[in-house]
């Protein structure tokens, strides 16, 4: 069976091109980046050159970025690292409450420690409002966390103009990219921003590697003890494969970002226009045009579970999520959308669409020839549909 | 086309040994586990074993149908679960009674939810490793459950409950097999799960501590049980209890009282809150009332009838009449006395290996 992959914001297939430049470090070139010989040597100048990719896309200085295990533990460190660097002075924590749960999940367990947690509500789309950011900041405010480009529905915040607000009071401000980082510009600068988290699989990179984005100056409290290695801020042997990759996707991705953007745009318009056309109450979830990031897209098909129409688009081939990967496998809504105030039913009824690089036209118009039968099976067995019609 | 069957999968030799046969016999198969319970809910014991719902299950699960290519999915039913299931069980105790918990998850939650996801995802027919036979008979002209050919297995007392629509839709393939030609067949296949070991008592009691699991539970809620007399039929108090619900008929173990004779639990009043103890004859009755029915081989009799009656899972059936009250109930009259019918338990009617019907039993006639 054709297995058509659109799952790409949960993980992304290696470009052949990755493979290849990390090849040499997953097999002759295995030292370790702290050793002085030869081979120590070899990694340490990779390790180095794919943190000047990542400072030259990013518009940040090579010192500035430190090499993680994934989005996750960059979150983690920096939202971690900054409160508790900061909690003899401030102790309080400001997150959107649409965050990925590396932020949500570490901000409870900040809270957990004895932080005041406060979260930002988000409208019908999927935005924070300045305003609230402002009402919510005060002198206790430690950092504030918003993402750049939401992973279930693909809002895009005004991070700027966030960051501004934070940082007028004096506040850090930390922006988790991972899902923006390839697909939009993200420049540190431009966003004004003290800490940003990506992730090198989201872009056609090998799992395993992460990167935090320090602003120069901005002071964090490491999460682990040993050597070190990037400064002592991330203690651990530097994973020189993944990392190695994970600069060259950036790049690579960087490269095509535009181009990129507008197929994707393209294919996905067509596809979401394609799929509310032949299909009766379908909603998308989240902002219609540019607010998004074009190829991340969710939409709920009113009376039935999204759990459903995932099962049986996998048995016909086709790879779609509901929420984040993190959260499939329970039934609870997805928290992003019940922030969104989407309705219950319609939260359980919703589908996550992430086409990326290698998807083709073919592949969502297959997409679209085998979802109003599933959907339509799923309806006539659904008591919620009866009497709709 | 072939058939598409959706195999539920716990992870033990039984369903991964079903999902292999039915795959070879032509069978278009998928495999889901049902989540039932999480351990952070039900307590008792954390670290172990094969059991049902263990992550390990999963991983086997995961590893067996990747090496078959056999789609699998994990399907979160933990709400029903404790809806339909778990709080039942817990009212049942409450009230005196002692309930099959088995019967509940089958007609509830097996053949309820999990059978309307395997039609939602194209699947016709649902599977199980129970040891049991489904199929149409044409004496009765209905789909029947009968005992499987491995006497020391059956299962068919936990499945009188289900509907012939959803027993149309039903496999059993194991029912034809010992258990012992199961874990050779499973050795055939190679399957990891050949030699683990049974889980037969109440999945979600992990530690088979169910005194444990009602107090954790009720004192989850903010509730616990009331104290209570331990006494004789003529109302001699013996001693106190602490609470109704951690009695059962027929126990012996564990009342706590020093008397000449041995004394046995006879019959639990919720409304005193009195646990009746006496010696072991008058544990003995004959008749007693049904309700929840059930029909399954029959339909809807309204004429009295011969059956072989099970009033528990190890119960040897015996011969009884079973009269049918018309709008529900029955009363059941078995030809010789038998020890410890027990409320809340299933009373399950046999004709010979086949299934007629079955229910709860509510209440037992002069004791």
């Amino acid at each position: 069976m054709k297995q058509i992959y659109l799952d790409y914001n949960s993980t992304s297939p290696l470009d052949m091109r990755v493979l290849e430049v990390m090849m040499p470090y997953l097999t002759d070139k295995y030292g370790n980046a702290s050793s002085v010989h030869h081979f120590g040597r070899e990694a340490k100048t990779a390790l180095e050159r794919s943190r000047e990719q990542v400072a030259e896309t990013l518009g940040a200085e090579p010192s500035e970025i430190y090499f993680t295990s994934s989005g996750t533990e960059s979150d983690n460190l920096a939202l971690k690292g900054a409160a508790y660097y900061l909690q003899k002075k401030r102790n309080h924590v400001i997150v959107s409450s649409i965050e990925h749960h590396a932020v949500l999940m570490a901000a409870k367990a900040l809270q957990k420690e004895g932080f005041m947690v406060d979260h930002l509500s988000v409208d019908r789309e999927g935005r924070v409002s300045p305003d609230e950011l402002r009402e919510k900041l005060n002198d206790q405010t430690a950092i504030v966390s918003v993402m750049h480009a939401n992973n279930e529905v693909g809002t895009i915040q005004e991070i700027a103009a966030l960051s501004a607000i934070a940082r007028e009071r004096g506040v850090l401000f930390h922006c988790d990219a991972v899902q923006s980082v390839g697909k939009i510009p993200v420049n540190v600068d431009d966003l004004g921003v003290d800490l940003l988290a990506l992730s090198g699989h989201k872009l056609c990179g090998p799992k395993g590697a992460g990167v935090l984005y320090i602003r120069s100056g901005v002071k964090i409290t490491p999460l682990l003890q040993g050597g070190h290695h990037e400064k002592r801020r991330r203690p651990g042997t530097e994973n020189i494969p993944a990392i190695v990759g994970l600069g060259e996707a950036l790049r690579l991705a960087e490269g095509m970002r535009e181009e990129e953007h507008a197929r994707l745009a393209e294919l996905s318009d067509h596809f979401i226009n394609a799929i509310q056309t032949q299909i009766p109450h379908v909603y998308l979830n989240g902002p219609r045009h540019d607010e998004r990031i074009p190829s991340t897209f969710n939409m709920s098909f009113a009376f039935i579970e999204g759990e459903s129409i995932i099962l049986s688009l996998d048995l016909k081939g086709v790879a779609v999520a509901s929420g984040s990967a993190c959260t499939s496998g329970s039934l609870d809504p997805s928290h992003v959308l019940l922030a969104m105030d989407v309705p219950t039913e319609l939260a359980q009824g919703s589908i996550r669409f992430s086409p990326g690089r290698f998807t083709t036209r073919e592949d969502l118009d297959y997409t679209v020839s085998v979802l109003p039968e599933i959907v339509e099976r799923l309806r006539s067995m659904s008591p919620l549909y009866h009497g709709t019609g | 086309m072939n058939k598409k069957v959706l195999v539920a999968v716990s992870g033990g030799v039984d369903s991964s040994t079903t999902m292999i046969l039915l795959k070879e016999r032509g069978y278009e198969v998928v495999a889901a586990h049902m989540k039932l319970w999480d351990y952070n809910d039900v307590g008792g014991e954390t670290t172990s074993d094969g059991r049902c719902c263990s992550l390990e299950s999963i991983n086997d699960l995961h590893a067996i149908c990747n090496a078959h290519a056999i789609p699998f999915y994990v399907l979160d039913f933990t709400r029903q679960f404790r809806n339909d299931v778990i709080t039942d069980f817990v009212n049942e105790y409450r009230v005196g009674r002692t309930p099959n918990p088995c019967v509940r998850c089958n007609t509830h939650i097996k053949w309820a939810g999990f059978l309307q996801k395997a039609l939602e995802i194209g699947c016709d027919t649902i599977a199980t490793g129970h040891y049991s036979r489904v199929e149409y008979n044409a004496e009765f002209n209905r789909t029947v459950i009968r005992r499987g050919v491995d006497a020391t297995r059956d299962q068919s007392y936990a499945l009188w409950g289900l509907s012939q629509d959803a027993l149309a839709r039903t496999l059993m393939p194991l029912g034809d097999f010992t258990k012992t030609q199961v874990r050779e067949l499973a050795r055939k296949y190679n399957l990891r799960t050949a030699e683990r070991k049974e889980s037969r008592e109440i999945c979600f009691v992990a530690d088979d501590d169910y005194h444990r699991f009602l107090k954790e539970w009720e004192r989850g809620k903010g509730q616990k049980f009331t104290e209570g007399e331990i006494v004789t039929s003529d109302g001699r108090v013996l001693g106190h209890h602490e609470g109704i619900a951690f009695y059962t008929i027929g126990q012996r173990r564990g009342l706590g009282i020093s008397h000449p004779t041995p004394l046995y639990v006879r019959k639990i009043d919720p409304d005193t809150n009195r646990v009746i103890v006496g010696d072991d004859i008058d544990l003995y009755a004959q008749e007693f009332m049904v309700n929840r029915i059930n029909w399954v081989a029959l339909d809807n009799p309204i004429e009295p009838f011969s059956a072989d009656v099970k009033i528990r899972y190890l119960h040897q059936a015996a011969p009884a009449t079973v009269t049918p009250d018309g709008d529900g109930p029955a009363t059941v009259r078995f030809h010789q006395p038998e020890r410890a019918i027990t409320p809340g338990q299933s009373a399950v009617f046999y004709d010979g290996d086949i299934v007629l019907g079955g229910g709860v039993i509510d209440s037992i006639k002069n004791s």
